[in-house]
């Protein structure tokens, strides 16, 4: 296990959100390569929806993309998202590079999830084909293992 | 860095609980699992059809319930309907119906397409009021996110995700190659 690194981003034009805020309980990180892509679209669309379950888990989700704040207030109305988007905006990327998941040649993110701990530990990690939406399967097992006492699930 | 490479699973199995259309001992099985409110669900519609009728007695297909309720506001009316029509024995009318009037989904057109079809219109909107169906919708939509579907249409081809195009060639080629 690896302890998540620290960041604090803009979430909304005039609002910071930093990983320590949400320390003592689990965190999901998804890193998404774009607001408005298609493929991105079905996916955090998915997580509103499955939200409810993850909040079983007391676990808050957070979207990380490259997009500026303003964009991500557009594009978060616009699919009525109720969970916050992070903005990597400047240094562009400077999150997703610490957390080993910036495509400096597509010039955004991977498209990639971290499930952390109450604690900030790194419990599970994916990194999904770009152009493939990876689910929310992996995300509640994941979650579901972090209840088993002393049950550690080391990434593969 | 873990990447999954094996597929998707249908975690929850056909059973009898499940809408299904054709012989239960076809040796294809095609799961759906859409919202009836999706624009690509509703071109998938035909298209399946065909399939539907190019495979026969070989085919045997279900659709389960994935509605997006935030971005599609009629989606779970829509898929409580279909449910409720399927309690008074009339699933797969009212899903055809479903497609083929989407840009009408509001509740009193919910009720009038069970009259169109004959079935007690009272009923269903009283089903619909009571939240009758709600938990059966909730249970098929969680079964689809725990075996891995990531939008909608997402199809399962003999118990395994099909991730490729659901054009008429595409889906007919990999449902039939899952029979060997």
């Amino acid at each position: 296990m690896k302890r998540a690194p620290d960041f604090r981003l803009p979430s909304g034009p005039d609002t910071f959100l930093s990983l320590a805020d949400l320390r003592g309980k689990p965190v999901i990180l998804a890193f998404y390569p774009a607001d408005w892509s298609p493929v991105c679209g079905d996916q955090l669309a998915l997580y509103n929806e499955v939200l409810p379950e993850f909040e079983k888990h007391g676990a808050q989700l957070v979207g990380i993309s490259v997009d500026g704040p303003w964009c991500h207030a557009a594009y978060s109305k616009s699919r009525n998202l109720r969970f916050p988007l992070l903005s990597d905006f400047e240094p562009k990327g400077e999150v997703a590079r610490r957390y080993g998941v910036y495509n400096a040649a597509s010039g955004t993110t991977e498209r990639a999830l971290f499930v952390l701990d109450a604690d900030g530990m790194i419990r599970w990690r994916y990194v999904s084909d770009p152009a493939v939406n990876p689910g929310a399967d992996g995300i509640l097992e994941a979650l579901e293992s972090l209840q088993q006492p002393g049950a550690v699930h080391e990434p593969a | 860095m873990s990447r999954r490479e094996t597929r998707a699973h249908l975690t929850v199995p056909v059973g009898p609980r499940d809408h299904t259309s054709g012989s239960e001992n076809a040796p294809l099985t095609l799961v759906e699992y859409g919202d009836f409110q999706c624009p690509h669900c509703r071109n998938a519609y035909p298209i399946v059809k065909k399939v539907q009728q190019q495979l026969g007695a070989r085919l045997r297909f279900v659709f389960r319930e994935f509605p997006l309720t935030q971005i599609h506001p009629e989606a779970e009316h829509a898929a409580e309907a279909a449910e409720a029509a399927g309690a008074q024995g009339a699933f797969w009318q009212m899903h055809d119906r479903l497609f083929e009037r989407q840009f009408a989904l509001d509740d009193d057109s919910l009720v009038q397409y069970a009259t169109d079809l004959g079935l007690d219109g009272d009923r269903l909107r009283g089903e619909l009021d009571a939240g009758t169906y709600r938990a059966k919708v909730r249970e098929d939509f969680m079964s689809g996110v725990k075996s891995g579907v990531n939008g909608t249409p997402t199809f399962f081809i003999n118990g395994v995700r099909y991730d490729g195009s659901y054009d008429l060639a595409s889906l007919l080629e990999a449902v039939s190659a899952a029979v060997s």
